[in-house]
């Protein structure tokens, strides 16, 4: 029995109607055609599909749609500036090669996002902990976590220069 | 200071904001108007004969549009697919070569194997249709370890009565049984080199798309090199002219080679979107990527290693036997043969070594190129085995390294394996990763880990490969049924820009950005100016694509050849505007200039005049300025280095864990350093997970893959993994005008061996097997002390 659900996406508010089992990352790609988030595996361990629901890390490939009726999802695709300015996140990615096929990509860096939410000052140390969810088969991980340390300063700069504004 | 722009600057990744920002386009991402979707039927069994498929209640369910067999490919005549490299065995008769179906017809030969392919309007159609077809089988016992094939009483394949697929020599053997005769001491070693799954993050997958008004096919496939797929999908498996078909390779999430090989599922969609007349899509889910993507290693291997009374190394014998899983794969056969046994020699002056190398077949997923390809599997035995000579002779561990290897001077380098290695300092790479672990400093950190009751030890691997398989006329001496040239086509447009078509495919190793850099120094055209296009056959020369760390190498100086034609004849127009003589032109860039003057034109007027050729020669030249070229090497490119690493291993637990990580690595010229770190730092992680971390693990007697999911296959995570200290070392390669060398796969190719050194020498034991895992060290800790075992 199909369920109607309406749910804000990127800032966007979106009405779907879904299965009750469909997966949040199949409303994503398929309903909402936002191909940035990622299906790497069926085990829920590769952190490829990644979001924020309510500004918080899901694996959206183990969260049904119907979870998300009434709430904020954002995806990779709604992270940078309207005007297509990079995250401070995305931007220390590029500027530390933390990339390369680019698949995990997108679950990695709503990872390492949220990861300023809970613990702004992580130690490399934390960053691999808190990593621990989203694997890499291409980076060896060693620039991600520089990425990650640089794009986590990078945000308290840029959130301090707004409470100063 | 260092460069912002060129070769050999750290530019940042152009194609780094598509993937960043979610506009990265992979095949699963691609919905095609009217498409349908496939799901494939695979075998539980390992080994079992199709008696029937009763299809009735699966064309029945809702959404079905048709159900594929076995037996309607062998209707329609659809081809095996074929093996790209024939493998004679010493008795002078070429393997075996069983038919490989892309839907089984009738054995299944592994878990996995294809029997039904069901297409439905949706994937969950598909899927619940699926389950309601009936497949009688008649279950066959299967042969699962490679090493007991012969006597296994069963056959995978009826051509193949003993599973052996060929029995293959390389080397001396007189010579090399001679220099064991004179030798003061013997080494010798069992290892095994562990079954692997590549593992890319993006699963494959593959849309066949059929237009019957042109009668055209396109087909968007996970691939290295869509040009190769497209000439066996032609030429072999679907039988159709090449100029009807297009093959196109988005957007490709990591490869590791395992995205080399023409796979079923490619033919499989091509196939049905011709009987359906409508778009067909399949992508694999994760734990069928496990039962279908070809895996890696999977060899068993007895050396020995003859000695005089200091240590110099006079012979080596190697026996290997390689699993080829159930049927063989595009490149399987050249694998731990060509490019295995060639590799032997390592960087030490070896005179004399004699390989043997079995190849059978198993009721397993075929076995194929996993980064590296061989060359690691040479590399762990040859530095695993002068590990276990230093201990045996009491020599320093570097030092014995240092007596052996071969010196620059004595460059190029004829092996007795039958390479000539072009260039190499690897004792000073040696030196520098010594230095650069601070290998002085190792007995203090030794004692201070003592203290805290850990064991720590330390490890190396000089290890040298060889890219770029060529001369394209030797390779196919030896086998190779295809060429190993690459191709490029330069073309400016009118106003100025660049577009550069390569035969080669980038997933992650950042051509857009390197390439670029290239053509950028070559042609004095700003980067936003250019685009490197690859990945469609439309677009493209006929290239090879990416494989063996070759893009570069091989890709890279075709494009070389067409930069070079586009300024012989910018030359030519630039003497005409500038009515000189072409002789008396310089090129400095983008900038053409009468010698000695100060008169000069620069590349995009030369476009310019080239497209409107108002002021032209044209009695003497062809408008346009668009070059093409191909280019076949003189020879391999050999990277070398050396990398060193340090592990602490708990007692207690058995828990591995890596302090410390250096590598120094000779990659020829460097185009991009931040690029090549890059590729350093993931290639040793994959050779640590294979060391530390993974082993696919088949049940001996159903045949079951055992760890089939990533609960169950354990890859490397952010937290099992170091920072790496990494430097390069650049000796030109002097058989290519750009002297690039590789850095794909040379992390791999020493990290197993470098890790399994350190632990070895941490547990103080000549040599356990992959993976040192928590559960296996703690077993070897508490067999090695008897005493504290009989408490």
């Amino acid at each position: 029995m199909p369920v109607s659900i309406t749910l804000t996406v990127n800032g966007r508010p979106a009405a779907l109607t879904v299965e009750p089992n469909t997966l949040l990352v199949d409303a994503i790609r398929q309903h909402l055609s936002l191909t940035g988030t990622h299906v790497g595996c069926d085990t829920s361990q590769c952190g490829a599909c990644v979001v924020h629901l309510d500004g918080v890390s899901v694996k959206s490939c183990t969260t049904l749609a119907v979870q998300a009726d009434g709430r904020n999802v954002t995806t990779i695709e709604g992270l940078a500036a309207p005007d297509g300015t990079l995250h401070p996140m995305q931007a220390a990615f590029k500027e530390h090669h933390g990339l390369q096929c680019g698949f995990c990509t997108p679950g990695m860096v709503m990872s390492a996002v949220d990861l300023a939410r809970v613990n702004p000052n992580a130690t490399p140390e934390e960053i691999r902990h808190w990593l621990e969810g989203n694997i890499c088969r291409c980076t060896g991980y060693h620039n991600i976590v520089k990425a990650v340390e640089s794009g986590l300063q990078a945000m308290k700069t840029g959130a301090a220069a707004q409470a100063a504004e | 200071m260092s460069k912002s722009t060129g070769i050999g600057a750290s530019v940042k990744r152009v194609e780094d904001y598509r993937f960043l920002t979610g506009r990265g386009r992979y095949t699963d991402d691609m919905t095609r108007p009217g498409q349908c979707h496939a799901y494939i039927v695979r075998s539980p069994h390992a080994h079992a004969r199709i008696l029937s498929i009763d299809t009735a209640a699966t064309l029945a369910a809702p959404g079905v549009l048709t159900v594929l067999t076995g037996a309607d490919m062998v209707a329609d005549n659809i081809g095996s697919l074929p093996c790209g490299w024939l493998i004679h065995s010493r008795d002078g008769t070429p393997m075996k070569e069983p038919k490989h179906l892309p839907i089984a017809a009738d054995k299944v030969r592994h878990v996995g194997d294809q029997v039904a392919v069901v297409i439905a309007e949706t994937l969950q159609q598909a899927k619940d249709a699926a389950e309601l077809l009936d497949i009688d089988y008649e279950e066959l016992p299967a042969v699962v370890s490679p090493g007991s094939v012969e006597t296994a009483g069963t056959a995978v394949h009826d051509e193949a009565p003993d599973n052996v697929c060929y029995d293959w020599i390389w080397g001396d053997k007189d010579k090399t049984d001679a220099a064991f005769a004179q030798a003061a001491h013997v080494t010798t070693l069992d290892l095994v080199n562990t079954r692997l799954v590549p593992n890319a993050m993006e699963p494959r997958a593959a849309v066949g798309e059929y237009d019957p008004g042109m009668d055209e096919y396109t087909l968007t496939t996970t691939s290295q090199n869509p040009q190769l797929i497209r000439l066996l999908l032609c030429g072999f498996t679907m039988g159709l002219p090449e100029h009807k078909v297009r093959v196109v390779a988005p957007d490709v999430g990591g490869g590791f080679g395992s995205k080399i090989y023409h796979y079923a599922e490619e033919v499989i969609v091509v196939y049905a979107a011709r009987r359906l007349k409508r778009p067909v899509k399949w992508t694999a889910e994760r734990s069928e990527s496990f039962l279908s993507d070809a895996h890696g290693r999977d060899h068993l291997t007895h050396v020995e290693l003859a000695m005089d009374p200091d240590g110099l190394f006079l012979g080596m014998r190697v026996k290997t036997t390689a699993n080829m899983g159930a049927y063989l794969s595009t490149f399987s056969s050249c694998i731990p043969t060509i490019l295995y046994a060639t590799l032997l020699s390592g960087q030490y002056k070896t005179p004399a070594i004699h390989a043997e190398v079995k190849a059978v077949f198993t009721n397993t997923v075929p076995v194929d190129a996993y980064r590296g390809a061989g060359r690691p599997e040479a590399c762990y035995l040859i530095e695993r085995i002068v590990d276990v000579a230093a201990r045996e002779l009491g020599i320093d561990r570097a030092e014995l390294r240092r007596r052996n290897f071969i010196p620059p001077e004595m460059m190029p380098y004829d092996t007795p394996v039958g390479l000539q290695y072009d260039s190499g300092n690897f004792a000073r790479n040696l030196e520098d990763a010594l230095a650069l672990i601070d290998y002085d400093g190792f007995p203090a950190r030794r004692a201070e880990s003592a203290t805290r009751g850990k064991r720590r030890g330390i490890g190396f691997a000089s290890y040298i490969e060889a890219c770029g398989i060529a001369p394209s006329n030797v390779a196919g001496a030896l086998g190779a049924r295809a060429g190993l040239y690459d191709s490029a086509e330069v073309r400016f447009h009118p106003t100025g820009s660049v577009s550069v078509m390569v035969g080669v495919h980038s997933h992650g190793q950042g051509h857009e950005t390197t390439f670029a850099q290239i053509v950028s120094e070559r042609l004095g055209v700003p980067m936003e100016k250019i685009e490197i296009v690859h990945g469609d056959s439309a677009k493209t020369p006929f290239g090879m694509g990416t494989y063996g760390s070759r893009s570069l190498a091989v890709g890279g100086m075709a494009m070389m050849k067409a930069i070079d034609k586009v300024i012989a004849k910018s030359k030519k127009i630039a003497a005409h505007l500038l009515e000189a003589s072409a002789e008396d032109i310089e090129q400095d860039g983008g900038v053409f200039r009468v010698a000695g003057t100060d008169r000069s034109v620069d590349i995009a007027a030369i476009a310019g005049a080239a497209y409107v050729p108002h002021n032209y020669p044209l009695d003497e030249l062809e408008p346009g300025l668009d070059e093409q070229a191909f280019y076949d090497p003189k020879n391999f490119t050999f990277p070398n280095g050396t990398q060193i690493c340090e592990v602490e291993v708990d007692p207690e637990t058995g828990v591995v864990k890596i302090v410390r990580f250096a590598a120094v690595d000779d990659f020829g010229r460097v185009i991009n350093p931040m690029i090549v770190e890059g590729q350093v730092h993931g290639g040793l992680v994959q050779g640590i997970g294979q060391a530390l971390l993974e082993h696919a693990i088949y049940d001996e007697d159903s045949g079951q893959l055992l760890t089939g999911s990533f609960m169950d296959y354990a890859m490397p995570r952010a937290d099992d993994v170091p920072d790496f200290e990494v430097k390069t070392n650049e000796v030109l390669c002097t058989t290519n005008a750009l002297g690039v060398k590789g850095c794909g796969e040379a992390g791999t190719i020493g990290g197993a061996a470098c890790v399994m050194n350190a632990v070895c020498d941490a547990l103080d034991i000549g040599h356990m097997d992959m993976p040192a895992s928590p559960e296996r060290v703690w077993r070897v800790l508490r067999d090695s002390r008897p005493a504290m075992a009989a408490e």
